[in-house]
């Protein structure tokens, strides 16, 4: 009784302190602000259902007629044209991932446990600036300056290692794309464009890792390496999870520098320095826009719609994955 | 209390949400049917006060082929028209008809002329009279090339379009160096470059290969590129970009935007025809009209065949869509005083400078001034 009492008292003018304007106000704001990203992304999706609902209902011949690039004909109808952008997306995607996500990992436990403090923080900074490039600036910069660059390479994997589908050159021409705006172009600039935001999330997440673990590692004589491995990766290993696919979302949807980049088509080819063979949901929208009558127009948004489920599966798996990781991750 | 006002907010929250759905649900209903009537009604009060001084705001929508050329136009005729502001919004062909079609905008601008079913729309936005199209934009696109010391090759259509479907892969193809005596053609493999984005000037070239090239081009002509072949860039700036930076290319893009590449000279009878502007108005002249209402709608079907000395086939014509009639006398008058500037003969020289577009004959020019001057009378200007 004595006890509750004590833990009471001063409680007393703090409960006292909340009916107060300012509190209250606070208090409303924080809810409004925090109910309206449900209203926003309520309405996005309503947009896109309302907006996409014509193309998706009307039938095939319809679209067909009205829609210049929908050609059930040649097996292009809307779900086909749907299918191979959703491939294209996610294979580009993948390449952008594969690239980024070990050198933003390598990046990351550079600056937290090699670099000199000094070099980290620099280091840091810097990597924090790439974030802040636009995407038509990384575009311009991948057309033009890059993959002329890159294009000697794909050749020469073109003509060493041609005999993995990846790689193999076109059989009509008997050479890889002489432009180098290919998937791979297109999937390196993206990795270029994610790795800051994956190595910033990473990094902070191996900051937090407990002095006392990496110490206990390194008295028990591991060497640095070892400890990272035994007490940095188990810790941070949701926060890897869940930055890698923070960047997966941001290539996923990430429009202006394939647009820029890449030399477009439709098909479920694996090879990646062939050009005319893939394109991305995003790029394709922002290619059909500009001509696209009413029907057109629903049509990309339907792509839109597609985009949309595949960032929230894309959420959704990493949430569940970070959730169900983060038991074992030795963080408790 | 807390619980009882966080449910508050949900509830508030889902209600908002409902009534956006709603709304959004019952907004497209009417935009699909009803929409042109309501706007004649709106604009019916101004019509009676003869507004002949041009003032106000104009607004036209419609093909990104024209932009250049109509910003050249647009700061012109204001320059002389301090009072009117015009806006042309780009948003491409399609939308300009919809624009024009729902009433949002005095005019429409469109690389392809108005379809059968618009023709009927446009009975609803402008009156029983409906609307037409009148060419006031023409421009050759080029096939361009890059090839180190040659500037300029002789093919025929069936030979370009065997070349864009990948039929003939090299450049030292028999078919090449049959039209080109005297050129050393190098041992190399041709890589073909396209829009990535669905274009008038894709449409206009892949109606050419279709219709010139006797049956050498499979596909139907379409804004879309048809095969899944070669490289690919964004706007006309992005296929020159991809052409220039890369030897054994070729592509097409408007003639204005190729000045430092080799370009192809089309066969057309028995010449070979370097693009020009001039030789796209011949081409032009030589075209059927394919108006379908009435003497005033001067839509062309383009003979892409023709063999008319001079002229050059391979090229775009763009229209702008006006109605007969307007309700409102002040949009007539700006809409017409302003597109009158743009078919005559000192707007076209304008057109041309800026976009390197072809100049219409005198002759087309004067009878678009008079169907314009004719829409002035019959909105009651």
């Amino acid at each position: 009784m004595t006890i509750t009492d004590k833990r009471e008292t001063p409680e007393v003018p703090l409960t006292a302190h909340s009916s107060s304007l300012a509190n209250s106000s606070f208090t409303w704001l924080s809810t409004f602000a925090a109910s309206l990203i449900l209203v926003l992304l309520a309405a996005v999706a309503t947009f896109l259902i309302v907006e996409a609902w014509p193309a998706l209902t009307d039938g095939g011949a319809i679209l067909a007629e009205k829609v210049s690039w929908i050609k059930p004909d040649v097996g292009e109808s809307l779900i086909q044209v749907m299918g191979y952008l959703v491939f294209g997306t996610i294979l580009i995607s993948a390449i952008a991932l594969l690239i980024a996500a070990p050198l933003s990992i390598g990046i990351a436990l550079f600056i937290s446990h090699y670099a000199p403090r000094k070099l980290a923080s620099g280091l840091g900074y810097l990597i924090d600036l790439l974030a802040a490039i636009p995407s038509v600036v990384y575009g311009l910069w991948g057309a033009i300056v890059l993959v002329p660059v890159l294009q000697p390479f794909y050749a020469w994997l073109g003509a060493h290692f041609g005999w993995i589908p990846l790689f193999a050159p076109d059989p009509l021409t008997g050479v890889v794309s002489p432009t180098g705006r290919v998937a791979l172009s297109a999937g390196i600039v993206l990795a270029i464009m994610i790795i800051p935001i994956i190595t910033a999330v990473t990094r902070e997440v191996f900051l937090q890792t407990p002095k006392l673990h990496e110490e206990a590692a390194l008295a028990m004589g591991a060497t640095r390496w070892e400890m990272i491995r035994m007490a940095v990766f188990p810790f941070g290993r949701s926060g890897m999870i869940g930055a890698t696919m923070l960047g997966l979302g941001r290539a996923l949807g990430e429009t202006m520098a394939v647009y820029m980049i890449l030399s477009v088509g439709l098909s479920y080819s694996f090879n990646i320095v062939q050009s005319g063979e893939h394109n991305t949901i995003a790029s394709y929208i922002a290619g059909q826009f500009p001509e696209a009558n009413s029907y057109g127009v629903s049509a990309l948004i339907a792509m839109g719609l597609a985009l949309f489920l595949i960032t929230l599966l894309v959420n959704s798996l990493a949430r569940w994955i970070v959730s169900r990781r983060s038991e074992f991750s030795g963080a408790n | 209390m807390k619980i009882a006002t966080r449910t508050g907010v949900i509830a508030t929250a889902t209600v908002l949400t409902l009534a956006l759905a709603a709304c959004t649900a019952s907004n497209e209903e009417p935009a699909a049917t009803s929409t042109p009537p309501a706007t004649p009604a709106a604009s019916d009060a101004p019509a009676t006060s003869a507004a002949m001084s041009l003032s106000g705001e104009l607004n036209g929508a419609g093909a990104s082929t024209q932009q250049v050329a109509m910003e050249a136009w647009r700061a012109k005729f204001q320059n002389a028209n301090p009072d009117l502001t015009i806006n042309y919004d780009p948003v491409g062909s399609g939308g300009g008809r919809t624009q024009f079609l729902d009433g949002s905008v005095g005019w429409a601008g469109s690389d392809a002329a108005l379809g059968e079913d618009e023709y009927v729309t446009a009975q609803t936005r402008c009156g029983v009279d409906g609307a037409i199209n009148l060419p006031v934009y023409v421009s050759p696109i080029a096939v361009a090339f890059n090839l180190d010391g040659i500037d300029s090759l002789n093919l025929d259509a069936a030979t370009i379009a065997m070349i864009f479907d990948g039929k003939i892969t090299n450049w030292s193809d028999p078919a090449i160096a049959a039209d080109n005596d005297g050129v050393t053609l190098p041992d190399a493999a041709i890589t073909i470059v396209h829009r990535s984005d669905e274009s008038g000037t894709t449409k206009n070239f892949t109606d050419y290969l279709q219709k010139a090239s006797d049956g050498a081009w499979p596909y139907d002509a379409s804004g879309d590129w048809a095969n899944d072949l070669g490289e690919s860039g964004q706007g006309t700036s992005g296929v020159v970009q991809i052409i220039t930076s890369t030897t054994g290319t070729i592509g097409y893009a408007d003639e204005s935007q190729v000045s430092d590449l080799g370009v192809v000279s089309v066969k057309v009878g028995d010449a070979f025809t370097a693009p020009s502007a001039e030789g796209a108005a011949i081409a032009l002249e030589a075209s059927t009209p394919a108006g379908t209402n009435g003497p005033n709608d001067l839509a062309f079907d383009l003979d892409r065949t023709t063999t008319a000395a001079g002229a050059y086939p391979v090229m775009l014509s763009s229209y702008v869509i006006v109605c007969q009639k307007y309700d409102d006398a002040a949009v007539a008058a700006n809409v017409t005083s302003f597109l009158e500037y743009v078919a005559s003969p000192e707007g076209q020289t304008a057109g041309a400078a800026a976009a390197g577009s072809a100049p219409i004959s005198a002759e087309l020019s004067a009878k678009i001034v008079s169907i314009l001057q004719g829409i002035a009378t019959a909105s009651g200007v």
